[in-house]
C-alpha cells in the first residue's frame, strides 16, 4: 500500500513536449511510473520517444484510462490545464507550476472543490509524490527514495518544501529506513492538498507505521494540522519547521512563506507540534535522527 | 510588492474609487503646486511604508502656501523608524464625520477571501481586534461567486455601519474587491474609509501590497516597482534573477530550494552565528548562477564567510561543483567559503572540489549541514 498513487497509476502529463515536461515526464517514466501518455493542444498524433501525445486531456483519457495527470505548463496556463483535466475525469492531478498568481490559485481550488468535489489537487508549486518503487509525479529524484519494507516499519512523509522533502528522503534512506509514500504539498498560500489530507490518509495506511512532517513560516496549516495530530492521528511522529530566523514581512523565496503581523512563526507552529506530541527537531537531520529513534522502537 | 499610498491611491483611482484630489512630490516646489491644484486646505503626507508617521509628525495639515512650503521642508528628508522620506503626498483636506475600515485579503485558512468591515477606524486594525473584536465583520467569500452589490450592502448592515453611510461603504466595497481581484492584490485595505459631513463616503488612505506572481498581466505595475526600496544588494541580485533578501549578519548564504536556504539560516544562528541574507539559487545550480550568487554575497562588506549548502536531488554534486570551480575563476571572492554538499552525486562533486587546486583558506568541504554552519561561523567571528 501506498497514498495516492501506487504501481497501477496511469499517469498522464500535461505540457510533455516541453524541455521540463519532457525530462521529468521521461525520468518518471524510467523510473517505473506508468506514463501513459502526453497532451500538449495542437501536437495531438506525436509522441515524445514512443509516448503518444493527445491534443487534449479527454483524447488522452479516452485512449489510456489514465486516472493521473502531471501538469508542468507556465503559470498562465496552469489554472486552465487544470480544470481540463479535472473535467475530463483524471482523480489525481500534480502541478508543480510555480508563481500561478494567488487569485487564480483561489479560484481554481474553489471551483475545484464545487464543480469536481471528487478531484485531489496536489500543489501547485510543489516536487510531487513518489510512492518508492511503484510511481513517481514530479521532479523528486527516484534514487534517493529507500524503498518501503515489506515487513515495516515505513515512514509516509509531507513537507511544504521541495529541497527539504529531498532531505527527508536522504536522511531516511541513509539510515536504511523505508518510505511508504513522500508528498510535496508546495509552499503556495493555497495548496490543494493540505497537510490534513496526507496525515489522514497515512493514518489510515497499513504500509506507514510512522510520520515526517517538515513545514515552514507563513500561514497557519501547521497549527491547523497539530490540531489534527491531537486528535486523530496515533502514529508517532517527527518534525521539522523552516524558518525560525526569518524576519517579519518578508516572503522567503516561497510565495506562501512569511511571517505578517506576528503570526506564522516557526516557534509557534513547533509549540502546536510539540503539544500535539510530535518530536519536533531544530534542524532537517535531527528530525531524521527522532523518525530513527522512533523506528527503532517500532522494529 | 508594497505600495506607497500615493500610489495605493492612485490604484483605487484605476477601480473608480473616490480619493481625494492630490498628487505626489519631491521637492517642496512641486508640494507647493500639488497643494495649488488640489485646493486649500491640503495635508501633506510622508510617503514611508512604516506605520506611525502621523506621530512622527510626518502628516501635517497646510491653509496656504506658505505653510505648505514649511511643512514639506520639514518632512521632506525626515527619518521615520529607519526610513528616510522621499515623496510627499499633498492632498485636499477633508471634513470627517465618521471613520471605518475595509480591506479585503485572502484567508489561507479557510482558501477564500476575506473581508473585514468595521465602524471602528482611523486606529490599528490589529487594536481593535485586541480591544474589541466584535466591532469587526469578518466574511469569508467564494472566490467563484465573488461580492455582489446585494451581497456588499448586507456587510455594511451587519458591520453596523450607520444607515447614512451603508449605501456608499456598499458601493466602496465592490469597487474594492474588484481592485483585490482584478488589480491581483494580497491586501486591498482602507484606513480610515471616512463618512463626509455632506454624506459621501471617500477613501482617506489606502494600503495595497501586489502578488508579485500576477507581474505578466499588469504591465502598469512598471511604475511601482521603480521606487521598490531594495538596498544595493537586493538590486544586483534581481538584476541576476535571484530570489535574495539581505539581513544583518556575517554569514553569506547560498542554497539550493527556499526551504532549505530558511533551513540554512536556522541552523547558522542555532551554532552562534548570524545570515547576512537569504539567497535561494534554485534547482539548476549552474556555473552562472552561482558565480552570479558569489558576486552579489561578495558585494556584501559585512560578508565574513559563505555557507554554501547544496543538497542535489536534481541538481547533480559534480555540476554544482563545476559551477563553484569556474565561479571562482570569474569572481575573486574576499570571503572563504564552506561548501556541504550532498544527496545525489555528491561524493564525485567533493573530489571535483578537492582536486581543483583551490587554497582550503579559501574553501573547505564539511559533509554535513551543521558541521558546515560551524566551520563558517567559526571563520566569520
Amino acid at each position: 500500500m501506498a497514498i495516492f498513487v501506487d504501481e497501477n497509476t496511469k499517469v498522464i502529463v500535461q505540457g510533455l513536449t516541453g524541455g521540463q515536461g519532457k525530462y521529468h515526464g521521461l525520468r518518471n517514466k524510467a523510473y517505473g511510473t506508468q506514463v501513459v501518455a502526453g497532451v500538449t493542444p495542437g501536437k495531438g498524433g506525436t509522441d515524445v520517444e514512443g509516448i503518444p501525445v493527445y491534443n487534449s486531456v479527454a483524447e488522452a483519457v479516452a485512449a489510456t484510462g489514465a486516472t493521473a495527470s502531471f501538469v508542468t505548463v507556465p503559470p498562465k496556463a496552469a489554472s486552465a490545464a487544470i480544470l481540463e483535466a479535472a473535467a475530463a475525469g483524471i482523480s489525481f492531478i500534480v502541478c508543480i507550476t510555480e508563481g500561478i498568481p494567488a487569485q487564480d490559485e483561489a479560484r481554481t481550488y474553489n471551483t475545484l472543490v464545487r464543480d469536481f468535489p471528487n478531484v485531489r489537487l496536489l500543489g501547485p508549486n510543489c516536487p510531487g509524490i513518489i510512492s518508492p518503487g511503484k510511481c513517481n509525479i514530479g521532479i523528486t529524484a527516484g534514487e534517493i527514495a529507500e524503498l518501503p519494507s515489506a515487513s515495516g516499519p515505513n515512514v509516509g512523509i509531507v513537507s511544504r518544501s521541495g529541497t527539504l522533502t529531498y532531505q527527508a528522503l536522504y536522511e531516511l534512506k541513509q539510515r536504511g529506513i523505508g518510505v511508504s509514500t513522500c508528498v510535496g504539498i508546495g509552499g503556495d498560500p493555497v495548496p490543494g492538498t493540505s497537510f490534513i489530507d496526507c496525515l489522514r490518509e497515512f493514518q489510515n495506511d497499513p504500509e506507514t507505521h510512522a510520520i515526517i512532517m517538515i513545514g515552514e513560516i507563513g500561514g497557519s496549516a501547521e497549527e491547523e494540522a497539530a490540531e489534527f495530530i491531537k486528535a486523530n492521528v496515533t502514529k508517532p511522529m517527527s518534525a521539522y519547521i523552516a524558518g525560525v530566523t526569518a524576519p517579519a514581512g518578508k516572503k522567503m523565496g516561497h510565495a506562501g512563506a512569511i511571517v505578517s503581523g506576528g503570526k506564522g512563526t516557526a516557534q509557534g507552529k513547533m509549540d502546536a507540534l510539540r503539544d500535539a506530541g510530535v518530536k519536533v527537531g531544530q534542524n532537517p537531520t535531527e528530525a531524521g535522527s527522532l523518525m530513527a529513534e522512533i523506528v527503532a522502537g517500532l522494529r | 510588492m508594497d505600495l506607497f499610498e500615493y500610489q495605493g491611491k492612485q490604484y483605487f483611482a484605476r477601480y473608480d474609487i473616490p480619493v481625494s484630489k492630490g498628487d505626489v512630490a519631491v521637492t517642496v516646489d512641486q508640494a507647493v503646486a500639488a497643494a495649488d491644484a488640489a485646493g486649500y486646505p491640503v495635508v501633506v503626507k510622508a510617503q514611508v511604508q512604516v506605520g506611525g508617521r502621523g506621530k512622527a509628525g510626518g502628516i501635517k495639515l497646510a491653509n496656504n502656501a506658505d505653510e505648505v512650503r514649511t511643512h514639506a521642508g520639514n518632512i521632506l528628508g525626515m527619518d521615520i523608524k529607519g526610513h528616510v522620506v522621499k515623496r510627499v503626498w499633498v492632498e485636499n483636506a477633508s471634513d470627517i464625520a465618521e471613520e471605518y475600515y475595509a480591506s479585503f485579503t485572502l484567508d489561507r485558512g479557510a482558501k477564500k477571501h476575506l473581508l473585514m468591515l468595521s465602524k471602528e477606524g482611523g486606529v490599528e486594525i490589529e487594536e481593535v481586534a485586541a480591544s474589541n473584536p466584535a466591532a469587526i465583520l469578518m466574511l469569508h467569500i467564494d472566490p467563484v461567486d465573488g461580492l455582489s452589490a446585494a451581497g456588499a450592502l448586507k456587510a455594511a448592515i451587519d458591520a453596523k455601519i450607520p444607515e447614512k453611510a451603508q449605501q456608499g461603504v456598499a458601493d466602496i466595497l465592490v469597487k474594492l474587491y474588484r481592485c483585490f481581484v482584478e488589480g491581483d492584490c494580497d491586501l486591498a485595505e482602507i484606513n480610515p474609509l471616512i463618512l463626509k459631513p455632506t454624506g459621501e463616503v471617500h477613501a482617506l488612505d489606502a494600503k495595497v501590497s501586489l502578488d508579485a506572481n500576477a507581474d505578466f498581466r499588469h504591465p502598469e505595475w512598471e511604475e511601482f516597482k521603480a521606487t521598490e526600496e531594495l538596498d544595493a544588494r537586493e538590486k544586483l541580485a534581481r538584476e541576476k534573477g535571484l530570489q535574495y533578501i539581505g539581513l544583518d549578519g556575517t554569514v553569506g548564504i547560498i542554497a539550493n530550494g527556499a526551504g532549505l536556504a530558511m533551513s540554512t539560516l536556522d541552523v547558522v544562528n542555532q551554532v552562534g552565528g548570524s545570515a547576512a541574507n537569504f539567497l535561494d539559487i534554485g534547482g539548476g545550480a549552474n556555473a552562472d548562477l552561482m558565480a552570479s550568487a558569489l558576486e552579489v554575497i561578495n558585494s556584501d562588506k559585512a560578508v565574513k564567510s559563505i555557507f554554501i549548502n547544496i543538497f542535489g536531488g536534481i541538481t547533480r554534486g559534480e555540476e554544482v561543483a563545476k559551477g563553484i570551480v569556474e565561479a571562482l575563476g570569474r569572481v575573486d571572492l574576499r570571503a572563504p567559503i564552506v561548501i556541504r554538499l550532498d544527496g545525489t552525486n555528491a561524493e564525485e562533486g567533493r573530489t571535483i572540489l578537492a582536486n581543483a587546486g583551490i587554497p582550503e583558506s579559501k574553501l573547505t568541504s564539511k559533509p554535513t549541514m551543521l558541521e558546515a554552519a560551524e566551520a563558517a561561523v567559526a571563520l566569520a567571528k
